[in-house]
């Protein structure tokens, strides 16, 4: 095969560990959400945590898309 | 984009002063530039806001004092009072990260924190740091950190080694997180820029979202300051009160 074609392969592959963290930033604010609705009040206070977890999450598929980028552009 | 640039040709490092002292290269690069150029604009910022010393803060001073109390209740909240004195650190290493990540997102600016090398010797430094502590504070009972309470012993000759594992990547695993998400975001900017250029007349839609990449990418900068300060905070807490 192609050297830059099985790049490209290989990019696209390392792109699809973004599902991971596409499911966890969701569920981060869904919880969230869901949790709020049910108490209102406690809802503010809990906000840093929320998005203390969004960076952590956010980060962990940003390591997948950080090998993709090398991989194209390395 | 420029024909036959790369995206990660913005993070070249150029040296501008070859320094060189015992056959070691210490050049004052353009990474370099821009490291001084955020204590710089961070210890002036600071400074001049708080010079006038007012009772009712005005605009800057305020800005001053509410970076001072926003780490200042994180520190207290995360590692308990005794940790006030490691403030100045945790503080420092806050505006720096927080300069570094902002001053990044200017056109044409370099990002100091890019470089895994900047990230890891920071990193590094609260690692041996906070470990330095642990052993200082607790003498060799902290090795007893390793060892999860309320576990059957059987499971011990397996938990040992995982709990020393994690413990020794976490200069990695801290580096890794800013370096990784400066990296990518500023590689992901200068793609969609090229989009832009490569779309013509269409190139309104990769424009409209790049403006909103520019705001989250605020966002992440900050965010990522307040992480690394957030996770220096629990490290120091775990050197400090040893509980699990």
């Amino acid at each position: 095969m192609d050297v830059a074609a099985a790049k490209m392969i290989g990019a696209g592959l390392a792109a699809i560990g973004l599902a991971g963290a596409g499911v966890g930033i969701g569920l981060i604010f869904g919880n969230y959400v869901s949790a709020g609705i049910r108490n209102p009040s406690a809802a503010p206070g809990m906000f840093g945590n929320v998005i203390l977890g969004f960076a952590l999450t956010e980060a962990t598929g940003l390591f997948a898309l950080l090998i993709a980028f090398v991989i194209l552009f390395g | 984009m420029a024909i036959g640039e790369s995206p990660l040709h913005q993070f070249e490092i150029h040296r501008l002063l070859p320094i060189e002292i015992g056959g070691v290269d210490v050049s004052f690069t353009n990474s370099s530039l821009w490291m001084v150029i955020a204590v710089g604009a961070a210890s002036f910022m600071l400074t001049a806001s708080m010079s006038g010393r007012a009772m009712v803060p005005g605009r800057w001073q305020s800005i001053a004092e509410l970076a001072y109390e926003f780490i200042a209740k994180l520190l207290s909240d995360s590692a308990g009072r005794d940790a006030r004195k490691y403030f100045p650190l945790v503080f420092s290493l806050f505006i720096f990260v927080l300069f570094a990540n902002l001053l990044g997102l200017i056109p044409y600016a370099f990002t100091a924190t890019s470089h895994i090398i900047v990230t890891f010797a920071m990193a590094v430094a609260v690692f041996l740091g906070v470990t330095l502590l642990g052993f200082l504070k607790h003498g060799f009972k902290f090795f007893g950190f390793f060892v999860p309470h309320g576990v059957p012993w059987i499971m011990l000759p397996l938990l040992v080694p995982i709990e020393i594992i994690s413990y020794l990547l976490r200069p990695i695993t801290l580096s890794l997180r800013l370096f990784a998400n400066m990296l990518a975001g500023h590689t992901l900017i200068k793609v969609i820029g090229g989009f832009i250029v490569a779309l013509g007349f269409f190139g309104i839609m990769p424009w409209a979202f790049i403006v909103a990449l520019y705001a989250l990418e605020l966002l992440v900068a900050f965010l990522q300051a307040y992480v690394f300060t957030i996770l220096t905070c629990l490290y120091i807490n775990d050197a400090l009160h040893m509980h699990h």
